[in-house]
């Protein structure tokens, strides 16, 4: 039988396509390929390292900010900057709101609609999606009247014969197992969400000027000055006030809509429990420094690696570990394929040696993605919140083992469950409970400083290139909601020399490496059934509980030997 | 939606809404239906005609054309994108931009939200260039690369390029939006490795309408679209095929910290006094001079901020391949501010940057320049010369 295709992958960010063998109704071998390639740190090479994070930044903007932060870290690492106090929680609160924010989306308006059929909210009773949804949450907005103006605005939309975003959908697939009024309840959250994360994300907008595209970061810093009693300070008292106030009922929202919605649907999907699972390995970098980036130690998110499912064991992490392959990648190395590059060595020749466009299937024998293949200590791992909350978990950090505890209690699950599909998306949920409930801490503790008169927000001490040392290199990370998160950049006479990025979506969607071990998504997808081939609605599910991001995925390292004379910015 | 709580919209939204009564009562029963309030109606009316500088009487024209009974259809083709201009529209903020815009469209094909994937996605983009040749709307996202034989960006097996070529022509309209479409944007940065375009060097003869920013704004983006709704037209464009009402002033000309600078107040050094005082950050690096864009006024996420208003420079994100040309990003511009591109601190002489007092002097001067060059360049059709590339300084 001939492979099966779905490319594109929608309700992703970025070109990802996946190839699938099947035999017997279920997938038995898959290829995870991104399609697109744009050459990030080729074009980084020669220019201003202080300004990298502004190009950075622009790898993806789904995930804004999140290559913004892990550059400017790269570069204070490089030229040993310690930010002051205030950058610190700045960073926090702007990357906790996007984790925030960045998950609730990700539920509903990129993975919702595998498990929920939006036509069947058309035959639910707005009286029993009342009752319904009083019984699984306190969340206001569950009156018979208010799901009965969602229905209507639903059947307005079927009846115009234009469906527009849902004209695609796979409605009336086998597959879809919820009841009408859940699916109502679903579709009136969907749009509730929307309108939420508009509200919600202006904080990004005080904190860093606009979203997407933040534009607040400094190397040493942030711009966002403070004094209580300027007006013209980016953070004042009446600034304070907003944001406590955008901060305030977050996480109401997450804690009624979003972790009860999963919660609620969960158990109509008991064997996806058991699916999805792939490589049983799962890496943190850490991230959200209580004290300081520099400190492991007091990362809110800790750090570390669980192998083999294992969670009596948290293994250290050490950044001198990773590697790429490009040995099934639109790349060749100089010291030939098969080898594997630390990021610091690494190098970068793209060579596409695919099919010409346009083609049926990639040869998935030869090379086939333009993601290389991220190894730690030469294994596989999966990153994200689940990686995060395993990791988290075994660690005893206690806001993420309450909130694990207690939603394994609510579904009545072993910790095992986690390892799936739906554990990846509950996983995501509990994540952002956790995170929410700590932004008011952080928005607090810079209140606190600009009552205490402790105003200082960068360091300008090296400042000036004239300041730096001939070369130099760092390692910036972030724990990106995707998972983790690294930037390496090596500093030369002032600019940069080299710059590489790994991202969470490169480890996950990783292709096969010289030793044909395939990538998280690659391994979740075995033994996935597939009711309908054309209609792939359980390949979704698993692809989509990871929330790829091939646009941050692809990129490529300094191609070494090869010269770009025509750049001088000095 | 639910109705928001009442916020001023500022300048570019402040609109009398009297030419509500004019409004036809179905209209109003179908944007129910639509989950949108007559309220919010008025103000996303409000707000258009507002960015657009539509004289007030039009919102009853606005609305009326609107009431469509078939929405028309909308495609949206990523391509070497970062989905920076789509989340730009969902996360726009404003309480209507992005329920009012999604609602009047029929929003068939964007990969990143729609429902389905593989052929069922591939397929409704072949039916509506079929079904609704001459009538769509596509908007392109992303640059377009022509190296490898297209094999820098393929979807569904098939080039960026192929695709474009395929879907565009058949488009009523054409919009590329933010930076990459545009021009190319960062992507075709140097080195280009992947042999980047923007979307009208990869469709000549093609009409594109471009939508500047990096990401474009939302506002202005929702502002093209109602104005094509309404009036069937393209509102008037610049010499870059630019929407000439976000672009036909410089960030500078509109710039709240504008009497720091005539003032000769300056930032000149992160979190100094004047810094946290909101002092000019052209010493900084801020290209506002040099930029043109309506962020001043429209700001971002419901007008919360900009990037000046936080603290950092602009870096002419809207303008003609920014990327190359405005960067490095902290460095000084070489030209005198409000001058223009093309008289430089070396026309004028050095002095200009010590003296404060000749800093305000000099720019009485250099504004009086530019409103005779711009007079003479008919700044109602050609009015981008101003933010015409400079050449890069090597």
């Amino acid at each position: 039988m001939p492979k099966i295709v779905v490319d594109p992958i929608t309700r992703i960010e970025g070109h990802l396509r996946i190839e699938a063998q099947t035999d017997g109704g279920r997938i038995s071998e898959a290829w995870s390929s991104g399609t697109m390639f744009r050459g990030m740190e080729l074009i980084l090479k020669g220019r201003d390292p202080r300004e990298a994070w502004l190009w950075t930044q622009r790898i993806c903007n789904v995930c804004t900010m999140v290559h913004a932060v892990a550059s400017v870290r790269a570069v204070e690492n490089a030229l040993e900057i310690e930010v002051p106090d205030n950058a610190r929680i700045v960073r926090n609160i702007i990357g906790g709101a996007q984790m925030v924010q960045d998950h609730v989306i990700h539920f509903y308006h990129l993975q919702a609609l595998d498990w929920v059929d939006v036509t069947l909210a058309l035959k639910a009773d707005p009286g029993k999606t009342s009752q319904l949804a009083e019984s699984i949450s306190e969340w206001p907005n569950s009156s018979p009247d208010y799901f009965k103006e969602v229905r209507n605005r639903v059947q307005t939309l079927v009846d115009s014969g234009q469906l527009s975003l849902f004209a695609s959908g796979y409605w009336g697939h086998p597959d879809y197992r919820l009841p009408p009024e859940a699916n109502l309840l679903a579709v009136a959250h969907y749009l509730e969400a929307l309108e939420w994360q508009r509200k919600f994300i202006r904080i990004h907008s005080v904190l860093g000027a606009k979203n997407p595209n933040l534009q607040t970061y400094l190397v040493g810093g942030m711009t966002t000055t403070m004094d209580p009693d300027v007006p013209e300070a980016v953070i004042n008292i009446e600034r304070i006030t907003f944001l406590q106030e955008l901060v305030k009922h977050v996480s109401t929202f997450v804690d009624q809509v979003y972790v009860a919605d999963v919660l609620a649907v969960a158990p109509f999907y008991p064997d996806w429990f058991k699916i999805g699972e792939g490589t049983h390995n799962f890496m943190a970098y850490g991230g959200y420094p209580e004290v300081s980036i520099n400190d492991p130690g007091s990362l809110f998110l800790p750090r570390g690696i669980i192998l083999n499912r294992d969670l009596s064991t948290v293994h250290p992490f050490s950044p001198t570990e990773v590697t790429e392959y490009v040995s099934r990648s639109w790349y060749t190395y100089t010291g030939g394929d098969n080898v594997a590059l630390h990021p610091y060595d690494g190098e970068t020749n793209p060579a596409y040696t695919g099919p010409k466009p346009p083609y049926e299937h990639l040869d998935t024998d030869k090379k086939y993605s333009w993601l290389k293949a991220p190894r730690y200590q030469g294994q596989a791992m999966e990153v994200g919140p689940l990686a995060r909350m395993l990791v988290a978990y075994a660690s005893g950090q206690k806001q993420v083992v309450a909130a694990v505890n207690g939603a394994l209690k609510a579904l009545n699950a072993p910790p095992e469950y986690l390892f799936s599909t739906l554990g990846r998306i509950a996983a995501r949920a509990l994540e952002t409970k956790v995170m929410a409930d700590r932004l008011s801490g952080w928005v607090q503790e810079l209140a606190d400083n600009l009552g205490h008169g402790r105003l200082q927000i960068a360091n300008t001490e090296k400042w000036d290139p004239a300041t730096w040392p001939r070369s130099a290199r760092g390692f910036g990370y972030h724990e990106a909601p995707r998972g983790a998160l690294g930037h390496w950049v090596e500093i030369e006479d002032r600019v940069i020399k080299n710059y590489q990025c790994v991202v969470p979506s490169t480890w996950n969607a990783s292709p096969r490496d010289a030793h044909n071990v395939p990538g998280p998504y690659e391994a979740a997808l075995v033994n996935t059934p597939l009711a309908i081939p054309d209609q792939p609605v359980e390949i979704l599910r698993t692809i989509h509980s990871f929330d790829p991001c091939l646009a941050c995925a692809v990129h490529l390292t300094d191609a070494r030997g090869r010269s770009y004379d025509e750049i001088k910015f000095w | 939606m639910h109705g928001g709580e009442d916020r001023n919209v500022g300048n570019a939204g402040v609109w009398n809404v009297e030419g509500e009564e004019n409004m036809e009562s179905n209209l109003m029963e179908a944007l129910k239906a639509r989950g949108i309030s007559r309220r919010e109606f008025l103000r996303f009316c409000g707000l258009m005609a507002g960015t657009l500088a539509l004289p007030a009487g039009s919102i009853g024209q606005i609305a009326k054309a609107l009431e469509a009974r078939r929405r028309p259809v909308l495609v949206w083709l990523e391509f070497q994108d970062c989905a920076g201009n789509s989340e730009s529209m969902l996360r726009s903020g404003h309480p209507t931009v992005a329920d009012v815009v999604l609602n009047l469209l029929s929003w068939e094909y964007h990969e990143l939200i729609m429902a389905g994937a593989g052929t069922r996605a591939e397929a409704v983009l072949k039916r509506v260039v079929e079904e609704e040749k001459g009538k769509f709307i596509a908007v392109v996202e992303g640059a377009i690369p022509t190296g490898a034989d297209g094999a820098y960006c393929t979807i569904g097996g098939r080039s960026a390029l192929d695709i474009i070529r395929e879907v565009c022509p058949n488009a009523a309209i054409t919009v590329a939006m933010g930076s990459c479409a545009w021009d190319g944007g960062f992507v075709r940065s140097a080195p280009n490795p992947t042999k980047a375009i923007g979307t009208s060097e990869a469709l000549p003869g093609v009409r594109v309408v471009n939508m500047g920013g990096c990401p474009a704004n939302a506002v202005n983006m929702a502002a093209l679209l109602t104005h094509y709704l309404a009036f069937n037209s393209i509102p008037e464009l610049d010499a870059y095929n630019r929407p000439l009402f976000a672009h036909a002033n410089l960030i500078h000309d509109q710039c709240e910290k504008r009497a720091n600078y005539d003032a000769g107040r300056f930032v000149e050094e992160w979190g100094d006094e004047g810094h946290v005082k909101g002092y000019c950050l052209y010493h900084m690096g801020c290209k506002g001079p040099e930029a043109t864009y309506n962020c001043p006024t429209v700001r971002w996420n419901d007008q919360t901020s900009w990037p000046v208003k936080a603290g950092h420079g602009c870096i002419a994100c809207a303008s003609y391949r920014f990327w190359d040309k405005m960067s490095p990003f902290y460095k000084r511009l070489p030209s005198v501010p409000g001058f223009g591109a093309d008289v430089t601190a070396g026309n004028i002489g050095a002095a200009f940057l010590g003296a404060v007092a000749g800093a305000t002097a000099l720019h009485a001067v250099g504004s009086a320049v530019r409103r005779r060059v711009r007079a003479g360049a008919d700044a109602r059709t050609k009015p981008a010369k101003k933010d015409e590339p400079r050449e890069k300084e090597e």
